[in-house]
C-alpha cells in the first residue's frame, strides 16, 4: 500500500459523495442509512489508519509513507507523516466513530449532517498529513466549511453569531499566514516542508515602518503563522471565539472541535514555527510564554465563575492549551514530549467531558450547572464516568492529564522558572473549577424536580465511553506508548532548533537562566 | 496585402458579418419571433468561434499595420469573452422570453458588442482601442434598457450611458495626450518612448487618463459610480453579461495597453494600479455588506474581484498578467454560475433579488444549495476552492513585486468580503422558514450552475490545463 495515507484521508471524502449522490429522502429509513454509512467509514478509516500507526518506525526520523505529485505552479500534492504527526492521525481516526455515535440521536437533516462530519474528517487528516504549504492551507482553511455550517445549522439558540464569529475569526488569523507562505514560496522557490525545513530565511534584523524587526524576516514570517496557529489554539487573548463555538455546537460539533480543530494549531507550531523559523521563534519565546502563563492563571478562574457547564469546560480546553504553548515554546525535549502528550490527553479528556455534558444534555436540554444537582442518585455509572475525567481534567496522577502537565511544566522550569511557577497555580485552580462543578451537578440533593425521572447512561452512551477510559489509563500509567514513537521525532527538532540558533550567533535562553 | 489582414480579423469578420445579416433577416421577416432562434443561433456561433480560435495554433499575426494584433494573448482573451457570452445568452434565453423582453436586437447586440470587446484585446493602437471600446459600449448602453417600460432598466441605461460617456472622454484626453508627446498612436511607437526613468510629464498625464477610462470599464474605484445601479436596474440576463465578458475584455484590453504600450515604465504605472486595487478591494468588500439586493450585492462583489484582478496586473510582470487571466478565467466561470442561480430566483413566475428570500432554501433544493454554497465559498476564496487559487495567483504575483503591503491589503480585504457570502449561505442554511420560492427547474439554468460549482471543486486537480494556456498568453504580452 503505497498511498495509505490518501485512502485514509479519503475515504470520508468518498463516503460523504456516496451519501450526497445516492441517498434521498428524510424519513426514518434514509436517516438510519445515512447514519450507519457514516458510522461505517469513520469505523473503516480507524482500522485502516491502523496501518499506519504499526507500520510506522519511531526510530526514522524522517517523513514516512511519502507520496508525492506534480500539482498547480510548482505546487505538490505531497502527504506524509512523522513522530509528530502520526499520533495526531490516529487521534482523529480514533475519535471520529465516537462522535457519529454521539450524534445518533440527530433527528433534522441527518444526511446533511454525515457529509459535513465525513469531510471534516478528510480536512483534519489532511492537515496532519499535508507536507505542501498550500495543501496544508487547503485543508486548514476548507475546515472551517464544515464546522461553520455544523454550528450553524444543528447549534442552539444563538448559533448565528456563534458560526459567524468562529469562520471569520479564523479565516482573518488564517490570511495572514497565506501572504507569509505566498513569501516563504517566493524565497525558497518551493512550497515543500520537507525542503523548507532545512531552507534557512533570512534572520537580519531590519526596520519596518520605522519599527525596529529583530529576527527580521523570520520574525515576521513567525508572526504571520502565529496569528493563524494562536486563534486557532486558541492563544489568550484570541480565544473568545471558543467558548461561543463550544457552547452553541452540536456536542459533536463541540467533541471534534476540542479533539481534533484546537491541535491544528500546536501541530502548526511544531511543523512550522519552530523548525522553520528557529530565529523567529527564539525572538519571540518570552511572549508566547507569558502569554501561556496568562491564558492558564487567567482562562482557569473565568472557568470558575461560569453557569454554563459548556463553557466552563471550554475555558477549562483554553487553559490546557495554555500548556501546550508552554510546552513547545520551551524547545527542549521535555517540553516539546510534554506539549505532544498534553494535545493527545486534551483530546481525549476534552472530548470526553462535552460528551458527559451532551449525555444530560440530551435529556434536560439544559447546560446550566444550576438545574443539577444530585445525579449521583440516579446515575451512578454516569457520576463514576464523570468523576473519572474530572480527575483526568485535574491531572491525577495516573491519567493521562498528569503526564502532559507535568513534562510542560518540567520543560518550562528549564527555559524560565518564573513562567513555570506561574503556571503550577493552574493546576490547583483547574482542581478548584473542575471538582466545585462535579460537586454542583453530581452531588447533594436532588430537588429538581425534572431530575426525578433521569435516566443512567444507555449501552451506547457506555460504548461510546469506554475506549475513552482505556486510552485516559493507558496514556497515564504508560507514557511510552506515546513518548516512542515522538520521542525521536522530537529529539531532531529540538536538536536541529539548537543548531539554527547556533548557526545564527544565537544561544538558546535555557543557558541564559542558568548562569 | 488586404487579403493577408483580413485573415487576421477573420472571426471579428464573420461574426460582425453574421450581426448585420441577421439583422436585416429580421427585420425583413417575422421580427421578435426570430429572437429564440436568433438567440441559440449567437451562442452556437461564438462557442464555435470560440473553439476556432483555441485550436487555431499559436504565433504573432499583425493586420492594418499594427492596428489589430492576434496573438496567444488576445486568443486567451477572446476565447473567455465568447464562452460566456454564449453562455449567458443561453442562460437568459427563458427569462427574457417569458417576459417578452426577447427582442430579436438583443442576441444582436451582444454579438455587436462581443465584436468590440474581440477588438478592444487585440488593439495594437490608441485609435483600435478606441472603436472596439466604442463599439461594445454603444451596444452595451442598450441591452442595458432594454426593458423599456421600466423606469429602472432606462435609468440604468441612461447613467451607463452619460457616465460612460464621460470616462470615453477621459480616454480620449489621455490618447491625446499620449499621441502629443510620443508622437505615435501605435503601441509598438509608444513603447519606444515611454522607457523607464524618461516618461516626459505629458506622456505620464497621457497614462493617468487612459488608466482612469480603462478603470471606468473594468468597474475599480473611484471609477465604480454606475456598476451598482447597472447591475440593479437592468434586466438579470443582462446584468449576468455585464458581470462576466465585458470585464474580461476590459481587463484584457488593460493589460493590453499597460504591457504593450507602456511596458518600459512599469514603476510609473504600477503604483496607480495598485492603488486602484487596494480601493476597489476594500470598497467592493465594505460596501456589499449592507446590501440585500443580490444583484447590488454582486456589483459590489465584482467591484472586489475586479481588484484582486488589478493586483496581478499591478505587478507587471509576466507572472503578473498570468494570474490576472487565470483569476479572470475563474471569475467569469463563477459568476456564470451564481447569474443561473440569480436567474432561477422567481416567485409567482416573477423575479426576486431580495437575498432574504432564500430562507430555507437548502431544505427545498439541497442540490441546488449546495452548488450555490461552492460558489460563494469560492467567490470569498476559501479554499478547495477554485477562487482560492485566483487569489493565490495574484498573491504571489504581487508579493513577487515588491508589493507585500498590496497583498496584505487584498487577503484582509477578503476576509471582509467572506462575510457577505457567508451571509447569503446563512439564509439558504440556518434562516427561518418564510414564504417560498417558486420551484424553478429549468434544465439549462440548472446545468449551469452545477457545471459551474463542479468546475470550481475539479478544478483544484489541474485547472483544465488553464494555468498552461494562460502561462503562454502571459508570455506573448510581456516580453
Amino acid at each position: 500500500m503505497d498511498n495509505i495515507l490518501s485512502i485514509v484521508t479519503f475515504i470520508p471524502a468518498v463516503a460523504a459523495a456516496i451519501l450526497a449522490l445516492f441517498l434521498r429522502g428524510e424519513d426514518e429509513a434514509a436517516q438510519r442509512n445515512a447514519k450507519y454509512v457514516a458510522l461505517f467509514a469513520t469505523s473503516i478509516t480507524f482500522l485502516v489508519s491502523l496501518g499506519i500507526y504499526f507500520e510506522f518506525d519511531p526510530a526514522n526520523t524522517g517523513f514516512q509513507f511519502v507520496e508525492e505529485a506534480e500539482w498547480l505552479i510548482g505546487l505538490k500534492y505531497k502527504m506524509g507523516v512523522d513522530g509528530i504527526s502520526v499520533l495526531f492521525v490516529m487521534l482523529t481516526t480514533f475519535v471520529m466513530p465516537l462522535t457519529i455515535l454521539a450524534s445518533w440521536n440527530v433527528r433534522s437533516r441527518v444526511k446533511e449532517y454525515m457529509i459535513a462530519f465525513l469531510l471534516l474528517e478528510t480536512l483534519m487528516l489532511g492537515v496532519f498529513m499535508a507536507l505542501d504549504l498550500v495543501l496544508f492551507y487547503l485543508f486548514f482553511e476548507a475546515g472551517l466549511i464544515p464546522m461553520f455550517l455544523i454550528i450553524g445549522i444543528w447549534g442552539g439558540a444563538n448559533r448565528i453569531y456563534a458560526s459567524f464569529k468562529f469562520f471569520l475569526y479564523t479565516f482573518l488569523g488564517s490570511v495572514l499566514m497565506l501572504v507569509a507562505m505566498v513569501a516563504m514560496f517566493a524565497d525558497a522557490g518551493t512550497t515543500d516542508i520537507e525542503t523548507l525545513m532545512t531552507h534557512t530565511f533570512a534572520s537580519n534584523s531590519f526596520d519596518v515602518l520605522g519599527i525596529h524587526v529583530v529576527g527580521g524576516m523570520q520574525t515576521l514570517m513567525f508572526l504571520a503563522f502565529f496569528a493563524s496557529f494562536a486563534v486557532k489554539m486558541p492563544m489568550w487573548p484570541v480565544h473568545t471565539w471558543l467558548p461561543d463555538a463550544h457552547v452553541q455546537a452540536p456536542t459533536a460539533g463541540s467533541v471534534v472541535l476540542a479533539a481534533i480543530l484546537l491541535k491544528m494549531g500546536g501541530y502548526g507550531f511544531l511543523r512550522f514555527s519552530l523548525p522553520m523559523f528557529p530565529v523567529g521563534s527564539e525572538v519571540m519565546t518570552d511572549l508566547v510564554l507569558w502569554m501561556s502563563a496568562i491564558a492558564i492563571v487567567y482562562t482557569s478562574l473565568v472557568a470558575l465563575v461560569q453557569d454554563d457547564m459548556k463553557k466552563l469546560i471550554a475555558y477549562s480546553s483554553v487553559a490546557h492549551m495554555g500548556f501546550v504553548t508552554m510546552g513547545i515554546f520551551s524547545a527542549n525535549q521535555q517540553g516539546i514530549d510534554g506539549a505532544i502528550f498534553q494535545m493527545l490527553s486534551h483530546g481525549f479528556i476534552s472530548a470526553a467531558l462535552f460528551l458527559i455534558v451532551g449525555v444530560i444534555y440530551d435529556r434536560m436540554h439544559t447546560r446550566d450547572i444550576s438545574a443539577y444537582g444530585g445525579l449521583v442518585i440516579r446515575m451512578p455509572a454516569y457520576a463514576l464516568v464523570f468523576m473519572f475525567f474530572t480527575m483526568g481534567n485535574v491531572g491525577l496522577p495516573g491519567t493521562s492529564g498528569f503526564v502532559g502537565e507535568f513534562l510542560t511544566l518540567m520543560g518550562a522550569f528549564q527555559k524560565n522558572t518564573w513562567v513555570a511557577a506561574i503556571a503550577t497555580t493552574g493546576v490547583i485552580f483547574s482542581a478548584c473549577y473542575a471538582l466545585w462543578l462535579y460537586r454542583r451537578v453530581v452531588f447533594g440533593d436532588m430537588i429538581k424536580a425534572g431530575l426525578k425521572t433521569i435516566t443512567d447512561m444507555s449501552m451506547r452512551e457506555r460504548v461510546i465511553f469506554a475506549p475513552l477510559v482505556v486510552m485516559t489509563i493507558l496514556l497515564g500509567v504508560y507514557p511510552a506508548v506515546v513518548t516512542d514513537i515522538i520521542g525521536p521525532s522530537t529529539e531532531a527538532l529540538v536538536a536541529n532548533f539548537n543548531q539554527s540558533l547556533a548557526a545564527a550567533d544565537l544561544t538558546p535562553a535555557t543557558q541564559t537562566v542558568s548562569h | 496585402m488586404i487579403q493577408a489582414d483580413l485573415n487576421v480579423i477573420l472571426p471579428e469578420l464573420i461574426l460582425a458579418v453574421y450581426a448585420m445579416i441577421a439583422l436585416l433577416l429580421a427585420v425583413y421577416s417575422t421580427k421578435d419571433k426570430m429572437g429564440p432562434l436568433l438567440v441559440w443561433s449567437t451562442a452556437g456561433l461564438m462557442a464555435l468561434l470560440a473553439l476556432w480560435i483555441a485550436g487555431s495554433g499559436s504565433g504573432n499575426n499583425v493586420a492594418f499595420g499594427g492596428m489589430f494584433v492576434d496573438d496567444g494573448f488576445s486568443r486567451f482573451a477572446k476565447v473567455t469573452i465568447l464562452l460566456s457570452a454564449a453562455a449567458v445568452l443561453v442562460m437568459g434565453q427563458d427569462y427574457m422570453a417569458r417576459r417578452g423582453m426577447l427582442q430579436f436586437e438583443y442576441p444582436l447586440l451582444v454579438s455587436l458588442s462581443v465584436v468590440g470587446m474581440m477588438m478592444m484585446v487585440s488593439a495594437g493602437d490608441l485609435m483600435s482601442l478606441y472603436m472596439g471600446l466604442e463599439l461594445q459600449s454603444l451596444a452595451l448602453y442598450v441591452v442595458a434598457s432594454m426593458r423599456r417600460d421600466s423606469v429602472k432598466s432606462t435609468e440604468a441605461g441612461l447613467k451607463y450611458f452619460v457616465l460612460g460617456a464621460l470616462s470615453s472622454g477621459l480616454l480620449l484626453y489621455g490618447a491625446s495626450l499620449v499621441y502629443g508627446f510620443a508622437g505615435t498612436t501605435k503601441f509598438e511607437g509608444i513603447i519606444q518612448v515611454a522607457q523607464h526613468g524618461e516618461v516626459s510629464v505629458g506622456l505620464l498625464f497621457g497614462i493617468v487618463f487612459l488608466i482612469s477610462g480603462m478603470a471606468f470599464k473594468v468597474s475599480a474605484v473611484p471609477f465604480h459610480m454606475w456598476t451598482p445601479d447597472v447591475y440593479e436596474g437592468a434586466p438579470t440576463p443582462v446584468t449576468a453579461f455585464f458581470a462576466t465578458a465585458p470585464k474580461m475584455a476590459a481587463m484584457g484590453l488593460f493589460a493590453r495597453v499597460m504591457h504593450d504600450a507602456f511596458g518600459n515604465a512599469v514603476s510609473d504605472w504600477s503604483q496607480i494600479i495598485a492603488l486602484l486595487s487596494v480601493a476597489s478591494m476594500f470598497l467592493g468588500a465594505v460596501a456589499a455588506i449592507g446590501q440585500t439586493n443580490i444583484k447590488r450585492l454582486m456589483a459590489y462583489s465584482s467591484i472586489a474581484h475586479m481588484g484582486f484582478a488589478l493586483m496581478g496586473l499591478a505587478a507587471g510582470t509576466v507572472f503578473g498578467v498570468q494570474a490576472m487571466l487565470i483569476y479572470m478565467a475563474i471569475y467569469v466561470t463563477m459568476n456564470v454560475g451564481t447569474f443561473a442561480f440569480i436567474l432561477m430566483m422567481e416567485k409567482d413566475g416573477k423575479p426576486v433579488t431580495d437575498i432574504a428570500s432564500l430562507n430555507l432554501y437548502s431544505r427545498r433544493e439541497p442540490g441546488k444549495a449546495l452548488a450555490m454554497l461552492v460558489l460563494l465559498f469560492s467567490l470569498s476564496g476559501v479554499p478547495p476552492m477554485l477562487g482560492f487559487f485566483g487569489k493565490f495567483y495574484v498573491l504571489r504575483a504581487a508579493y513577487d513585486a515588491g508589493l507585500a503591503w498590496l497583498a496584505i491589503a487584498g487577503v484582509v480585504a477578503s476576509v471582509i468580503g467572506a462575510f457577505y457570502y457567508l451571509r447569503i449561505v446563512y439564509y439558504m442554511y440556518f434562516g427561518e422558514e418564510g414564504d417560498e420560492l417558486d420551484r424553478n427547474s429549468s434544465p439549462v439554468l440548472w446545468g449551469f450552475l452545477m457545471a459551474s460549482a463542479a468546475v470550481m471543486v475539479l478544478g483544484i486537480i489541474n485547472m483544465f490545463g488553464v494555468e498552461g494556456a494562460a502561462a503562454a498568453a502571459a508570455a506573448t504580452l510581456v516580453n
